[in-house]
């Protein structure tokens, strides 16, 4: 998990930041705080969004330096993209999170960017990765990311149970990352929600559809039980 | 696969070549081997705001070398097609070869495929190469523009970030031009209101910071074409020569006149013969 995303060396735009996925049965959610910092004292935007839409069921949440992260989305976006053109048929979330992990790893040195993988594919449902800065891949039922994370462990160990429900786990997400932004000086702005699920029975209608919803929360609506 | 784009192909994956450069490059200045020049700083208002119609681009007119005004009429909103145009902060060399480069593949572009280049498409271009160059091209750079898919408003930095946003202030005097943006931008604003918050905000930086300045020129971007209004409002303190400084001819009396015969030695006559082959 990615412990802390160091603000003070990296170099232009930094996404300090709180990210977090959750799977439930039947998909996943994925979200993150809306803030984009410079120096850890000057917010650059407040809207910014760290949730990328990889491929049509699968999303990644970045932190780190903005521009390497969105270098590596972008690449990621593409080598998806061709990869399930090769195989005629939609990417596994496996495929897009090693993706994500070879680039990390391989150019360790030069880039400062950590990320979430998740979504859904028909071999194994919903599922949850976490890529961090090192390179390192973990699947996990649930994952929480960014320098924002380091205030919610607790909260998150506490409130997560395996088998919850939509609600609950979009509740959880909610509050897990309204209460990191209250804590978190470059952790801010807007909650953005991505839910993630099998939606329709065939596979290849348009694929807004298996993103259900996509949710914003204003940042200073109170944490609720 | 066939890519309508004169770019190099993109090897997969990223290519840090220039890391290890930089890097000696570096080294090497502080040793004092290498003494980079002291590029001319923009030290600059730029701002952007989406409207109704389209989007209205703005900047101020100063260039500075240091501490002194080294362009009052530099020209920061910069050309890349007819529907997008670019303005630059930052390095002034490299805002303007790297627009004049973008402006170049998206004419080729244009011209191989037959279609209308997209903002997305500059941004992402501008994105490849900024990210590649690791920081060193110091340009900060806001594109506005209009294509069939509406109007848009986006900003790179030199590290290759991007975001799309519908106002924005940037360079030295960003924040107190944000400040203006902040308080009146309003969504689907019409002509008149949108080219006054735009100069507003570049007035606002243009007062509070010391490296803008000069005067405001404002860019209008719709569907139906450009309005490039250079200067839209010129700085009430331009200074007018009071005298004409040409003098003439024989002002600066002659006193006294030598000549001096330089003596020359034919030392050595060689003479070629050239290969002026004539026709036969």
């Amino acid at each position: 998990m990615n412990r802390h995303s160091f603000d003070s060396r990296v170099k232009g735009v930094s996404l300090g930041t709180t990210i977090l996925a959750v799977k439930f049965a039947g998909g996943v959610i994925i979200g993150s705080d809306s803030r984009a910092s410079m120096g850890g004292s000057y917010v650059s935007s407040k809207v910014i969004n760290k949730l990328v839409q990889v491929h049509d069921r699968i999303f990644c949440c970045m932190s780190g330096s903005l521009a390497d992260a969105q270098a590596i989305t972008r690449a990621a976006k593409f080598q998806l993209a061709f990869h399930s053109i090769q195989m005629d048929e939609p990417p596994l979330v496996m495929a897009a999170a090693s993706i994500m992990q070879e680039l990390c790893y391989q150019h360790k040195e030069e880039l400062s960017a950590g990320f979430i993988t998740a979504g859904w594919d028909r071999k194994k449902g919903p599922q949850v990765y976490s890529v961090s800065m090192g390179g390192m891949l973990v699947s996990q039922p649930f994952t929480i990311g960014g320098s924002g994370s380091t205030y919610i462990y607790g909260y998150a160990d506490a409130k997560y149970k395996p088998g919850m429900t939509r609600e609950e786990c979009q509740t959880f997400a909610v509050n897990a990352l309204a209460l990191a932004m209250g804590r978190d000086n470059v952790s801010g702005g807007v909650a953005h929600l991505a839910i993630i699920s099998e939606k329709g029975e065939d596979m290849k209608e348009d694929a807004d559809r298996a993103l259900s919803q996509s949710r914003c929360v204003m940042g200073n609506s109170k944490a609720k039980e | 696969m066939a890519l309508s784009c004169v770019l190099e192909p993109a090897l997969s994956g990223f290519n840090f070549e220039n890391s290890t450069r930089n890097i000696v490059l570096e080294n090497g200045s502080e040793e004092g081997k290498i003494k980079a020049p002291k590029p001319m700083k923009t030290g600059t208002t730029i701002a952007g705001v989406v409207y109704k119609d389209g989007v209205v681009l703005g900047a101020d007119t100063r260039a500075t070398s240091d501490e002194v005004v080294a362009d009052k009429m530099c020209a920061k909103i910069h050309y890349i097609a007819p529907n997008i145009y670019c303005c630059g902060a930052g390095t002034a060399a490299d805002t303007e070869k790297t627009t004049e480069i973008l402006s170049s593949n998206l004419t080729i572009f244009s011209m191989n495929s037959g279609r209308n280049p997209r903002v997305v498409m500059a941004v992402n271009i501008l994105q490849d190469m900024l990210f590649r160059y690791r920081g060193m091209i110091g340009a900060h750079l806001i594109l506005g523009g209009v294509d069939c898919t509406g109007s848009h408003l986006y900003t790179v930095g030199p590290y290759g970030s991007m975001d799309k946003v519908p106002y924005l202030a940037m360079g030295s005097g960003n924040l107190p031009a944000m400040g203006i943006l902040e308080d009146r931008f309003k969504a689907n604003m019409d002509l008149e209101e949108a080219k006054s918050l735009v100069s507003d905000a570049i007035h606002a930086g243009i007062m509070s910071d010391l490296g803008s300045g000069n005067n405001i020129d404002l860019c209008v971007i719709t569907k139906e074409g450009v309005d490039y209004i250079r200067p839209h409002k010129e700085s009430p303190f331009n200074y007018k020569r009071q005298a004409k400084y040409k003098y003439k001819p024989g002002t600066t009396p002659v006193l006294t006149k030598t000549v001096t015969q330089v003596e020359l030695e034919l030392l050595d006559e060689t003479v070629q013969m050239m290969e002026t082959a004539g026709s036969s």
